[in-house]
């Protein structure tokens, strides 16, 4: 049988606010355990949440990115259920009435084309403590550093049918967190978490039972474990079982998942407005200031690398990747001048030079100022691209400014043409048997031949010499 | 000294006639001598206690003292006090020692009082009789086979045998009111949101709320002033900006229309109390207002909706007790489960627990929309009323209780009968009203509690009102004997 896979995202993304969702608290990743608890994360008796105003705002601003039904009236509610690193007893969630309704998102996939993704719902909720079972000999250890962190529960539809559309998913809800500032995007730490709904159906069926698949960090452990999931699934359904609705561990070191409760074992939440919060009412005045200074989106933005830059799509596509990349890309070409070298540059040496060093491109030593630097020298043909390369590793290793490299290296470009013609007169002399070969060699392999003799003037020139210019000079001078 | 309104005793500290440390001194031997008997206390803090009379005496001194400088008060074991006990009248919180001040106990700390001690309360201040806590009854002054209301009734108590001169409450259903009622003192139940819930320990958040426990409405005014206002750290509590209270409690009452409802002279309401309450609106009409029928058409459903909204809340307010990170935790806890099961099963008493597993039962799925979302709409029926009434008159009138005191052991173990004891106040609380009750004539020697509801945020009227009866009349002034 042919078997259609439906998938689900539920993607938790951390806001990147200085305070909790509903106290004072900081919420930095790795301080000491309970060091940033305080009593209201705590759930000491008689404590009251108040709702942090700039994760509304940041709910705000993600439902305009995915132009969503922001929703005026919202409602926090409580889902009741114990648990050790849950320290009321309780989650302050939103559910009957979330802030952001529904919206949508579009994907690329592989083959270039488009596919729209609908998200459901987003809302606001706090992140509960974390259980430490380890260091504790038999005993769990709780750390409420985390407890009351704001949250954005982000639900998509079930519109994805492969592992591959939903990592193209989770990476442009990434992509978009990420631009607007309001999520870090760390799946390491936890701060962007993506649990999946995952189910099979016999193609134009009805929808399949799902599982829930959970504990995955990683977008590369989020295909992988959906496409265990699928083969689990389907090899059930083919060999006479039955799916069962259940949550499910993604275990990445054996690459599989495993059961953690059936629904039978699941809570009823007992979920009911929060009577210790008001409703969220937007006005008008607060919708306005809180998109007032949206950042360009990166699908807006690929779109105007492709028209403004000339650059192809693919080009476009990796340099708007991440804001910041997208950033320093046009400081580079503001610097420089010269888009596609800019593009060629960015995708090209920095990338690689980060990618070797494992640098996000905040980190890079080479700012895009110093890399603008760099590109004019090339187009005003100061130095070769291939000197470039040379003074890029040296800007690497804290050299100083391209200028400041070529200056005390001595790298600039012969370009007298008297200086030139003497170094090309030099290994015309030197090599006569090659030069009388040369001479007597058809167009073809001249064109070949040619190779060795600007090899050689870029030898004796220490690499100084200008290319286009000992081309012409040899040509002529070998001429019969 | 002991029987002086807050305002006499501030003149005469300020005078110099006596010290705050003296009048400290002088509470405290009362609770030592009475305190026995009546129970009234979970924690005295003597040191503490005379410490803060002694800078409240500076303050006066240095004359820049406000009417509460000095002034013996004791708070209700719901209010967290910094480095004090806060039992909640649980042995669940028998451990627990508050690492921060409520709001309200942070107010009248500045505002110079002086702690006596925490009082007695119905665990999580679910009862109206207190007998629910587990630091054993109070007895009531005025017969001590009787209980004095609940769940502020160790508050209530202490102010009618003059342990402390006013005391701090909550009131959820009832729980200033009623106990202030059976023991002839005047107890303020503030509009929802007036006083800050924060630092409170919440039985049912959209119902509780804190007030004053004092011998007259004068001194209750000046209680209020201190703790009314808003709080940033409490997202419910009210931006309404707060007038004097004592400005205007001599106003005349002339045209005063006051709404008299006739479900709450109904059958259940005991003869000789609906005779009191007729006579204090007799005098009422004497002092130039005027009285009418009105209808609630809704209040006959208010205890059941009440019994559904306040468990509702207080089944997922009191999950924080688990016996992970504070109060009591079981011995030798097998696992997790064991762990929670054993620590809420020992920990909370038999009230509590039925609280719990009625308000788990009304939220689960597929009773919800049954129980709790219908008990939220006939709220709303309920403020109707309420608001169509108060269209109509100035103020609402009726008994606070249909009995007076009854025998301790008589209701406690008949919950339906305990639960009906605040039909006439429950209807405030679920629409967020004010309401005070003042003393009126006792039937028996045994108190006898007037209702009168305001609309929202007039609780300077209904201190007014409550305060012109209290210039005619000496209901409030009557001492338990032997106190």
């Amino acid at each position: 049988m042919q078997w259609e896979t439906v998938i689900g995202l539920e993607i938790h993304a951390q806001l990147a606010t200085r305070s909790k969702i509903f106290s004072g608290a900081a919420t930095a990743f790795g301080a000491a355990p309970n060091t940033q608890a305080c009593a209201v994360d705590l759930g000491l008796p008689g404590v009251l949440p108040v709702l942090n105003r700039e994760a509304v705002v940041m709910a705000v601003r993600f439902s305009a990115a995915i132009g969503a039904d922001l929703e005026r009236r919202s409602v926090f509610a409580r889902k009741n259920y114990f648990y050790p690193d849950l320290p009321k007893g309780y989650q302050i969630s939103q559910f009957e009435l979330p802030i952001v309704g529904r919206g949508r998102v579009e994907i690329l996939l592989d083959d270039g084309t488009a596919r729209t993704i609908g998200v459901t719902r987003a809302h606001l909720e706090e992140d509960a403590g974390k259980s430490l079972h380890e260091d504790f000999h038999g005993l769990t250890g709780i750390d409420l550093n985390r407890a009351g962190t704001p949250l954005l529960e982000i639900v998509s539809e079930p519109d994805m049918r492969s592992a591959r559309e939903a990592v193209a998913y989770a990476r442009k809800i990434h992509q978009i967190v990420r631009y607007l500032g309001i999520c870090d995007g760390n799946m390491q730490e936890g701060s962007f978490r993506a649990d999946a709904n995952v189910s099979v159906r016999p193609f134009g069926a009805e929808l399949g039972t799902r599982a829930e698949l959970k504990n995955i960090n990683s977008f590369r452990f989020l295909e992988r474990a959906i496409n265990f999931e699928v083969e689990r699934q389907i090899d059930l359904l083919e060999s006479g079982g039955t799916v069962v609705q259940e949550t499910r561990l993604y275990d990445p070191d054996r690459d599989e998942t495993r059961s953690m409760r059936s629904k039978e074992e699941a809570n009823d939440y007992r979920y009911f407005p929060d009577p210790d919060l008001l409703p969220v009412e937007l006005d008008d005045e607060f919708v306005a200031a809180a998109i007032a200074d949206m950042p360009e989106l990166p699908d807006v933005r690929r779109v105007r690398f492709c028209e403004e830059y000339a650059l192809g799509q693919t080009d476009a596509v990796q340099l708007t990747a991440n804001r910041e990349l997208a950033d320093y890309y046009e400081a580079t070409v503001r610097a420089g001048g010269d888009a596609r070298l800019a593009a060629n540059w960015v995708t090209g040496e920095l990338a690689g030079a980060l990618n070797r060093e494992g640098m996000e491109i905040g980190q890079s030593p080479v700012s895009a100022m110093m890399l603008g630097g760099l590109l004019q020298r090339i187009s005003d043909n100061t130095i070769s691209g291939k000197i470039a390369k040379q003074v890029f590793d040296a800007m690497w290793g804290g050299g100083g400014s391209a200028d400041e490299i070529i200056q005390s290296q001595g790298l600039k470009q012969i370009t007298d043409s008297g200086a030139l013609e003497e170094i090309v007169n030099a290994v015309v002399d030197e090599n006569r048997s090659q030069v009388d070969a040369y001479r007597q060699a058809d167009e073809k392999k001249q064109a070949k031949m040619l190779g060795f003799f600007v090899g050689r003037v870029m030898q004796a020139s220490k690499g100084k010499a200008n290319p286009k210019q000992v081309n012409e000079l040899l040509r002529r001078k070998l001429a019969p | 000294m002991h029987n002086k309104s807050i305002m006499a005793l501030g003149a005469g500290l300020r005078a110099g006639d006596f010290s705050s440390v003296e009048l400290t001194r002088a509470f405290l031997d009362r609770i030592a001598q009475y305190d026995g008997e009546l129970n009234c206390f979970i924690t005295l803090d003597p040191e503490r206690a005379l410490t803060s009379a002694a800078a409240a005496d500076r303050l006066i001194r240095s004359g820049k003292a406000g009417p509460l400088a000095g002034i013996p008060i004791a708070h209700k074991d719901i209010f967290c006090t910094d480095g004090v006990k806060t039992s909640c009248g649980s042995r669940m919180l028998d451990n627990f020692i508050a690492p921060y001040d409520a709001t309200v106990v942070s107010r009248l700390s500045e505002a110079g009082t002086v702690m006596l001690g925490k009082t007695n309360m119905d665990e999580f201040a679910m009862g109206s009789s207190n007998e629910t806590s587990y630091y054993g009854v109070v007895r009531n002054p005025w017969d001590s086979s009787l209980v004095p209301g609940g769940s502020s009734g160790g508050s209530a108590a202490s102010v009618a045998a003059r342990l402390c001169v006013a005391a701090t409450g909550t009131d959820t259903g009832g729980s200033i009111r009623q106990p202030a009622a059976l023991c002839g003192i005047t107890g303020l139940k503030p509009t929802y949101g007036r006083v800050s819930r924060y630092g409170m320990i919440a039985f049912a958040s959209s119902l509780d709320q804190g007030g004053a426990l004092t011998r007259s409405a004068e001194d209750a005014a000046v209680m209020l002033q201190a703790m009314a206002g808003f709080d940033h750290r409490d997202s419910t509590s009210a931006q309404e900006p707060v007038p004097d209270y004592s400005e205007n409690l001599n106003a005349p009452l002339t045209g005063l229309k006051i709404g008299l409802p006739k479900e709450y002279f109904n059958e259940g309401l005991d003869g000789e109390v609906a005779r009191s309450v007729e006579l204090a609106v007799d005098e009422y009409r004497r002092l130039g207002a005027e009285a009418m029928e009105i209808s609630l058409p809704n209040s006959e459903l208010s205890v059941a909706t009440y019994y559904v909204v306040a468990p509702a809340e207080c089944s997922s307010n009191l999950s924080r007790f688990d016996g992970v990170r504070f109060g009591y935790r079981c011995q030798e806890p097998k696992d997790l489960e064991d762990l929670y099961k054993r620590s809420r099963s020992e920990g909370f008493g038999a009230e509590v627990k039925r609280r719990i597993l009625i308000g788990t039962y009304a939220l689960s799925a597929g009773y919800y929309d049954a129980y709790y979302l219908k008990a939220q709409q006939i709220r709303h029926l309920i403020s109707d009323d309420f608001r169509r009434a108060f269209d109509k008159v100035d103020v609402i009138m009726g008994p606070t209780s249909p009995t007076t005191a009854f025998a301790i052991g008589e209701k406690a173990d008949d919950p339906v009968t305990m639960y009906l004891s605040d039909i006439y106040t429950i209807a405030a609380n679920l629409a967020g009203l004010p309401g005070i009750s003042i003393p009126v004539r006792p039937v028996a020697g045994k108190p006898v509690g007037l209702q009168i509801i305001g609309n929202y945020f007039q609780e300077a009227k209904l201190l007014n009102v409550a305060h012109r009866l209290q210039q005619e009349s000496d209901w409030h002034r009557a001492l338990p004997t032997g106190y």
